[in-house]
This record gives structure tokens, C-alpha cells and sequence, in this order.
């Protein structure tokens, strides 16, 4: 092939006569408009059919009775909506996952920020820091949970066991009521908080250094600098990534499965274990589709809050 | 999502990422260790090791005999000295290795699809006018506020009636759907200069050959980090693999770790053996391409959560 040549050669120089160039251009304009569809058609495929199609076909399930176990019911309206709003699990399991969210999203978004910011002043070691705090979101959330259902052991687990040393008697964390969300919280920062980090940190590394420069002239010390150029300037990351936080915590599932299988007493358990349970082991997939797009309705005003919020600051500026 | 495009489009067409830099401009001027520099340092040696004590702990564990692992009071050092007997149980008895197999398998086909029919589309999407490309891409971008985890129920019935509950298809394909992939590749090839093809369009050449031959090796680096992203992704994915496997030789290692550990609990030291086993080909990875995995999850992270 001699078209790879083309790369070398400055763009532009082979610019051919413009008769030519036209007439070849409509041609092969018609050909794209089949040729745009065949090359989008595989995705396309794979899109309807596990995607839109999914989509649609829960909806319609969640207007009817079907069920795991073969009895269809057929056709019940908003039936299974409004067994959804008067059953006192779903308000609970709601309140969890919004609960989860707050207690997890803040710290997510702190200790990254915190993390960034000092791995960014440069010190020797960079790779160590890196590997450290990224590497525990490259585990598989049953591997974190492992180890994490392994710290928090009441008898055998190094925190109970370090508490021990100074004589106080640890509490079983998973399965205290008061402490369990917390305990959860904790392995989730610990888990994700990488991800975050490094969005931070790539922000950090775009501001520009003559930012820096014209305040260090102007006398500004480490702390001025850092409130008044390097927090101003990841201001928009910091939206980005509280609402990126909001929409991952709120699909909580794995880690809490995991751990405490929504207990003790159902007082962790979110609304994707609720479905699950409704769904997978209570048989009734129609219930358990009404509440996943009660859950879905949740995530769609997240998100329009979100693009509201980001296309009023793109107007401001 | 707006603002989800700016890192996206700051990605070059020659692969010019912004990059990590070691130096941060707060610590470039004075090198010489002065009390700020040695307060931040030991602030974040002391952050660092919290965030290895759980995995040291896990590992600790392992290489204990069972009886020392649940013995009380809890000793850091075991008194007969170490052993790697959980981990030669865990690889002989269990099904790790056949997990990981699977997992292997199954994240290499997702990974490799994903990334063939996202190009694929993305090149189309941004060179070829043609009907419906508004739509498609409309679509394609709405898309992404689905929660994949409110499909289960309906995605469950759909493997039902097509025979894939307990298959290895049943796995991959409901994975190879990437909508943020389409967008962000899409976002890519716009930027490729145009009279690049021109040339090649002029000698004839056909467009999936200008793909292979001209705009593949000039996005070589944004298809490695929309590969690596989806990998990590389909390597890791909990819920999916255990909905649609029921059969434990068909399990990836996330779920079937899982149904280990609530079948055998009290087996301390083989249970952080398998946990130890299922970190380690993801950490080796990340210790030999770190640069390129970083690069990757910042350029494709945002849209692809």
C-alpha cells in the first residue's frame, strides 16, 4: 500500500483538480450512506438487542405480573408501582442507597482530592504513591469484600485484634446495626477512591504552571496558592467527579452483597439488592422491574441535575 | 454529558495524552528538603501504608497454616513460621485455576469485540454522512445514563429465551455493548485531519482499508486505553456473570470466589489464598504497563462510568 505515504507527506499537498474532486465526492457519498449503516451494524445489533431492547421490554415487564416461576399474570397497569410505594422495603431500601450515597460520595471526592494534591507536590516515590492508592480498584469487588470481611472479623481481624492491644474490645462491625453502612463505607473508599484520584491528579497536571509563576512573583505562599489557583481551577473537576461519585454510589450492589447480604436485619441493604431478592430469589421479575425503574427515575434526575447545573456554568463563562 | 467531552477531546490524534508528570509545580522550585516537603512526605508514607494493610494483612493470612489462622489471640508472625500449603490446596482442589480461565477467556472475547465494533461504528459515525447518523448517535450518547443494573431482570428473560443462560455468550455479549467506547472513539477520529484519507480515497482504496491502514496505527493509543478499560471492566464485573452462571465450571473468578466463600467460611487462610490468587494477574498487569493503564482509565474513565 502506498497510501500510508500520506502520513508523511504535510496535509494538503495532494489536492486534486476540483472537478474531479466533486464528482468523485458524490459518489462516494452515496456509497457511505449504505456503507454508514453496514459499518455501524454490528454495534448496532448488539445495541438493540442487549440495550434499547432490554430497556423496553423491562418496562412493558413491570406493567405486568410475569414471573420466574411460569405464572404469567399478564397485563396489571401500574399495579406493581403502587405495591412498590406503599411497601415499607423499598422505602427502606431507598433511604439506604441514598444514605450509602451521602456517607460514601463526600469522603470519595476529599480523600481523593487530599490524595492528589500530595502526590502532586513531587516527592520521591511517585510510582509507590500511585500503585498504592490505584491499585485496590483493580481488584474484583469479591476479592476488596475478602479482605475487608477478613479485617473487620469481630475475633480475628487485625483492627479488632490492633484495638485489642490497647485494650479495648472491638464491636462485630458487620453485623451491628449502627456500625454495619459505616463499615461498608470505609471498604468502599478504600476500594474506589482511586479512580477519583486520578481524575484529580490528571486535573492537577493540566493547570497551568504560569499560574503558579505570576503568584509566586506576587509573593503568594504554598497555602495561597493552594486556596486561590490550584481549588478554584479543579472546580470543575470537582462537579464532574461528585457526580460521577453520586451515580456509582447509587449503584451500590457488589460490595454490600458481599459483605453483609443487606443485613443486619435489612439495615444496609440498597435497592439493586432489594430487586435482586425480588426478582431472583422472590420470583416475581414484573415487582422487580417496577422498582428498577423507580431506581431508574432516581439516576435520570441525578444525571438532568447534573447537565443542568454544568450547561448554567458553561453559560457563565 | 457536556462536560464529560472536554478530557476526551483534549486526547490528540497522535496519542499526546496529557501526561503524568513526576514534578508538580508547587515542589519544583526548591528541591532541597525543607519541614514542608518532610511534613507531606510522612503524611503520605503514613496514607500510603493504611491504604497496603488490608492487602498485607490478606497476604499474612495466606501463608498460614489453617489452625494458626484462626487461633486466639491473633499473632502477626505465626510461631511455626510461614507456609504456602493454602495456596498449594487452593490450586490443587479448588477451581480457581479454571475460574481464571474462564475469566481469561471471556474478558479477551468482550474486550476484543468491543473494541472492533466501536471502531467500526465510531469510523462510520465520524466520516460518513448518511441517514440516521444524527439518531444513532443521539441514541448512542442517551444510552449511557442507563444503569446496565436495572436490565438484569429483562437482560435474564432475553438469555432465557435465547438459550445462553449458563454459556459463555451468555456472558460476553451483553458486555460488548459500549456506548461511552462508540462516543469516545468517534470524538477521536473527528479530530484525525481528513486529508489524510483523501489521498488513499483518490487511489481507490476502500474505507475499511483506510481504517486498518491509516486511521488504526494513528489511534493506536486511544484503542489500547478503550481496550484496557474494558478489560479491567469485564475482568472485575460481578453481577452480570453471576445472574446469567449457575454452573460452577462456567464461572468467572469474581463469582465463583464468591460462592467458595459462603460455602466453605471458616477456611481462613485458603480463603485470602484465592483472594491473594484472583488479585494477582490484574496487579501484575498494572505494575508492567502502569503508565499506559493510568493514561487509559483518565482519557476513557469519565464517559465510561
Amino acid at each position: 500500500m502506498t497510501t500510508t505515504d500520506g502520513l508523511a507527506t504535510p496535509s494538503g499537498t495532494a489536492r486534486p483538480a476540483a472537478g474531479v474532486s466533486s464528482e468523485l465526492r458524490r459518489r462516494r457519498r452515496r456509497a457511505d450512506n449504505l456503507r454508514g449503516w453496514l459499518y455501524c451494524l454490528p454495534f448496532l445489533a448488539a445495541f438493540v438487542l442487549f440495550l434499547i431492547w432490554p430497556t423496553i421490554y423491562g418496562f412493558w415487564m413491570s406493567l405486568t405480573g410475569t414471573s420466574l416461576a411460569g405464572t404469567k399474570t399478564g397485563f396489571v397497569g401500574l399495579e406493581n408501582y403502587a405495591e412498590a410505594f406503599s411497601d415499607p422495603y423499598v422505602w427502606s431500601s431507598l433511604l439506604n442507597t441514598v444514605w450509602f450515597t451521602v456517607l460514601s460520595a463526600v469522603p470519595l471526592v476529599i480523600v481523593a482530592l487530599v490524595l492528589a494534591v500530595l502526590v502532586n507536590i513531587g516527592l520521591p516515590g511517585q510510582w509507590f504513591w500511585r500503585l498504592s492508592f490505584f491499585m485496590p480498584f483493580l481488584l474484583a469487588s469479591t476479592v476488596a469484600s475478602q479482605f475487608w470481611v477478613w479485617m473487620y472479623n469481630p475475633q480475628l481481624g487485625l483492627i479488632n485484634t490492633v484495638l485489642g492491644w490497647f485494650g479495648i474490645t472491638g464491636p462485630a462491625w458487620l453485623q451491628d446495626p449502627n456500625l454495619a453502612m459505616i463499615s461498608v463505607v470505609v471498604m468502599t473508599v478504600w476500594w474506589t477512591v482511586g479512580f477519583n484520584f486520578l481524575l484529580y491528579l490528571t486535573a492537577l497536571q493540566n493547570i497551568p504552571d504560569h499560574l503558579y509563576e505570576a503568584a509566586s512573583l506576587d509573593g503568594a505562599g504554598r497555602w495561597r496558592r493552594l486556596i486561590s489557583i490550584t481549588l478554584p481551577q479543579l472546580a470543575p473537576t470537582t462537579v464532574l467527579v461528585l457526580v460521577l461519585q453520586m451515580l456509582a454510589s447509587l449503584k451500590v450492589f457488589d460490595q454490600i452483597y458481599q459483605m453483609t447480604a443487606g443485613g443486619p436485619g435489612g439495615d444496609t441493604r440498597p435497592i439493586l439488592l432489594y430487586v435482586y431478592e425480588v426478582g431472583f430469589t422472590g420470583y416475581r421479575l414484573g415487582y422487580a422491574s417496577a422498582i428498577s425503574y423507580i431506581f431508574f427515575f432516581l439516576i435520570i434526575i441525578v444525571s438532568i441535575g447534573y447537565m443542568v447545573i454544568s450547561s448554567r456554568r458553561s453559560v457563565k463563562s | 454529558m457536556t462536560a464529560a467531552a472536554d478530557p476526551i477531546t483534549s486526547a490528540r490524534p497522535d496519542g499526546a495524552v496529557p501526561t503524568a508528570r513526576t514534578a508538580g509545580p508547587q515542589g519544583r522550585r526548591r528541591r532541597k528538603a525543607d519541614p514542608f516537603r518532610i511534613l507531606a512526605f510522612v503524611i503520605l508514607a503514613a496514607l500510603a501504608l493504611a491504604w497496603l494493610v488490608p492487602v498485607g494483612w490478606a497476604i499474612l493470612t495466606s501463608v498460614k497454616t489453617e489452625a494458626e489462622a484462626a487461633a486466639m489471640p491473633v499473632t502477626l508472625i505465626p510461631d511455626n513460621g510461614f507456609t504456602l500449603s493454602a495456596y498449594a490446596e487452593t490450586l490443587s482442589e479448588g477451581k480457581v485455576p479454571r475460574w481464571a480461565w474462564n475469566s481469561l477467556f471471556t474478558s479477551t472475547l468482550v474486550t476484543a469485540i468491543t473494541v472492533v465494533i466501536s471502531a467500526l461504528a465510531g469510523y462510520a459515525l465520524s466520516r460518513m454522512q448518511f441517514t440516521g447518523r444524527r439518531l444513532i448517535v443521539t441514541l448512542t450518547v442517551a444510552s449511557i445514563m442507563i444503569p446496565g443494573q436495572i436490565l438484569i431482570v429483562p437482560l435474564f428473560r432475553l438469555m432465557l429465551s435465547l438459550n445462553l443462560v449458563d454459556t459463555y455468550w451468555g456472558i460476553i455479549l451483553p458486555q460488548v455493548v459500549a456506548a461511552p467506547m462508540v462516543f469516545i472513539l468517534m470524538k477521536f477520529f473527528d479530530q484525525i485531519p481528513k486529508e489524510l484519507e483523501e489521498a488513499a480515497l483518490m487511489d481507490g482504496a476502500s474505507r475499511l482499508r483506510i481504517l486498518w491502514s491509516i486511521i488504526v496505527p494513528l489511534s493506536r493509543p486511544i484503542l489500547g486505553a478503550v481496550a484496557i478499560f474494558v478489560f479491567i471492566g469485564a475482568w472485575n464485573n460481578f453481577l452480570w456473570p453471576f445472574i446469567v452462571i449457575n454452573d460452577a465450571n462456567l464461572m468467572t473468578l469474581p463469582v465463583g470466589l464468591q460462592t467458595v466463600i459462603s460455602a466453605y467460611g471458616i477456611q481462613y487462610a485458603q480463603n485470602m489464598a484465592q483472594a491473594v490468587l484472583a488479585a494477582l494477574p490484574l496487579i501484575v498487569v498494572f505494575l508492567f504497563f502502569q503508565r499506559q493503564i493510568i493514561k487509559g482509565i483518565s482519557t476513557t474513565g469519565i464517559a465510561g462510568t
